[in-house]
């Protein structure tokens, strides 16, 4: 047995260690801030050859040649490619999503919990298995039973769906970006919802209402940010995926990539990346040109996701100050 | 007095037309929404259904710790992609957890004040950072400047998507730490740094574990970023400078071949990857949900959707 020692500490030891403490934990934190400053900084230094060689029209333009000589570099179509098929993706993803977080909340939860976590389990499936899916089986149902039917429809008359139904598309590619982006969209949903007081639920249901009139008269109006906070981030989600598009967007380039129809090649700013990136020689415009693509793939996406955080935890106070009044 | 009675007559038609059509309405609803949910589950039960069946028929002994034969040969196995992957998962957990625990530390510990607000806010959006732009930032930051593809870059690539995860959960866990802990350590006349390594952290470490392996089974399945950082390889690993293989980019260039073959190593692959990280997601779950319903499973959710 020691001897308790009751004896103060010297002055000075303690807030030394507690001192290194403190930095090593701040260091820690403000790492992250270090890293988007350096991330950002790297990217623009090292895209900056191509801004000053294409200047804006780098931005404008439509071509694409990296043949030494006949270099152009133009992402216009690579952006539209990237905005297309992201907001398909969540035309068709936030509907369905919002519809698992309304049965999700509303379910007891010996169904619903259960059901929860298979949805959530879609986001535990890697984005490269996404795509060996969506190349090899996901493709053919969908040529046939879907882009065929719609293009033997429609395909004269509305553009949209002309061009050969061939799988590697726009289409195919929002739609594997749609199923990627519900376990997000519906969890975020699905906790904007739970948001929303149980007393003015209650109140609805008083005044008479059936299940789908509470969800009109009480969750949608009190919810509504978050819910588009929600898709926003799925929005998010969806620019910035790679490989499951890499595989299936059918990879064209240069003007061939503007989305002109749903049923043709495109090609989006995150898979012209991962498609060239090994071909690129430091030496010439190519590596500056993806970095610069990079570059501005970044810039959408922060822009995307700060509008949604906003969003959303604006929505998450206004529960807090609910729940405290 | 007969027409009142019309009248109560005709009232109740209405009301029972209104009534019959709301509730027509309310179910049409309930199996759209229904549906909703099936076909979200759909993709998944095919996907599984698909890996499985087509994998099963690839796995062997010799696929799972041969090098790849020559192209198309559909020799070989995958055996350097899985070293890989277990190896560059180790690498950028050693970068990652450390950084992003302390981190989690400082925002829940000293979190209230102006700078950790606007570095939780950084967490959050850098969270959602494309992650082919990270590898990029690692190829730069570290390819560019040795020289040569380097194991380093793809743990550092992968490091970054992972430390912001665990900051988050790990902050989230700390601050379910009740407060009567700490003051119960100062009253002790513990440092600070003692409270939290040893009073802190043990009552969180559950919450702060499920973080660290939800991050884990997210980079392992992170293809872009190690495109431009280890290249991908078909020889084990020899030494960090050189390309390395991992599971995600084997599928990749896999799927990319034409032959039969190879689709079917794809999927073999596919296989153990999927095993893999399921495997960690599952028993996570398992494991803190069904111990204590409450706050961990509320923290497991809580990493989930911090995730993907």
């Amino acid at each position: 047995m020691g001897k308790i020692n009751l004896k103060p500490q010297k002055p000075g030891r303690r807030p030394i260690a507690d001192k290194l403490f403190k930095i090593g934990a701040t260091v820690a934190g403000v790492y992250v801030l270090v890293m988007v400053a350096l991330l950002v900084f790297q990217l623009v230094s090292e895209s900056y050859p191509i801004w000053e060689e294409e200047g804006l029209s780098f931005i404008t333009s439509t071509d694409w040649n990296a043949v030494d000589g006949r270099e152009s570099f133009g992402v216009l179509p690579y952006i539209l490619g990237t905005l297309v098929t992201a907001s398909l993706a969540m035309l068709i993803g936030v509907p369905l999503s919002i519809g698992i977080a309304m049965f999700i909340s509303d379910a007891p939860p010996k169904i619903g919990g259960p059901l929860g976590f298979l949805v959530e389990l879609l986001a535990a499936v890697p984005s490269v298995i996404y795509g060996l899916w969506g190349l090899f089986i996901f493709r053919l149902y969908f040529k046939d039973w879907v882009e065929q039917p719609l293009h033997d429809l429609f395909g004269d008359s509305v553009f949209l769906f002309s061009g050969t139904p061939f799988g590697l598309d726009i289409l195919t590619a929002s739609v594997i970006l749609a199923i990627m982006i519900i376990p997000t969209v519906s969890a975020v949903s699905r906790e904007v919802m739970k948001a929303v007081p149980q007393q003015q639920k209650e109140a609805a249901y008083m005044l008479g209402a059936t299940k789908w009139e509470m969800f009109k008269l009480a969750v949608f109006p009190y919810s509504k940010t978050g819910l588009i906070g929600a898709s926003i981030l799925g929005l998010g989600r969806a620019v910035g995926e790679t490989m499951a598009v890499t595989m299936l967007i059918g990879n064209a380039t240069g003007i061939a990539a503007v989305p002109s129809s749903l049923l043709k090649p495109s090609q989006t700013m995150s898979s012209i990346i991962a498609n060239q990136f090994n071909e690129a020689s430091p030496a010439s415009l190519h590596l500056p040109a993806l970095i610069g693509v990079a570059l501005v793939l970044l810039l959408i996406a922060i822009a995307i996701n700060i509008v949604a955080h906003l969003l959303v935890t604006k929505m998450m106070k206004v529960k807090e100050g609910a729940i405290n009044n | 007095m007969t027409t009142t009675s019309q009248r109560r007559q005709e009232y109740r038609n209405l009301f029972k037309q209104n009534v019959e059509k709301r509730l027509l309405v309310d179910k049409v609803v309930r199996i759209i929404v229904f549906a909703c949910v099936i076909i979200a589950i759909i993709p998944l039960g095919s996907i599984l259904v698909e890996v499985f069946k087509n994998g099963m028929s690839a796995l062997s002994y010799e696929f799972l710790t041969e090098a790849p034969g020559s192209i198309g040969s559909g020799e070989g196995g995958i055996g350097p992609a899985i070293q890989g992957t277990l190896i560059i998962i180790g690498l950028s957990s050693l970068i990652g957890v450390p950084i992003g625990v302390m981190s989690g530390i400082y925002l829940s510990e000293y979190g209230d004040n102006r700078l950790a607000r606007s570095i939780r806010f950084f967490n959050d959006v850098f969270m959602e950072f494309p992650s082919i732009v990270l590898g990029i930032f690692a190829f730069l930051m570290i390819v560019l400047v040795l020289g040569h593809f380097s194991v380093w870059a793809g743990a550092f690539a992968l490091s970054l998507i992972m430390f912001p995860i665990i900051a988050r959960t790990t902050e989230e866990s700390l601050k379910m730490v009740p407060v009567t802990y700490r003051e119960a350590g100062t009253a002790l006349g513990l440092k600070k740094w003692v409270i939290t390594f040893r009073i802190v952290i043990s009552a969180a470490k559950s919450g702060m574990i499920t973080g660290i392996l939800l991050s884990v089974s997210r980079i392992g399945g992170e293809t872009a970023p190690l495109i431009m950082t280890i290249l991908g390889s078909s020889q084990f690993f020899s030494s960090m400078d050189v390309p390395m293989d991992a599971l995600p980019l084997r599928i990749w260039r896999l799927s990319l071949l034409p032959y039969d073959s190879a689709q079917l190593q794809g999927w073999g692959s596919a296989l153990v990857l999927i095993i893999i990280i399921l495997g960690i997601n599952l028993g996570v779950r398992y494991f803190f949900a069904n111990r204590k319903n409450g706050i961990l499973g509320q923290l497991v959710k809580k990493g989930l959707h911090a995730k993907n």
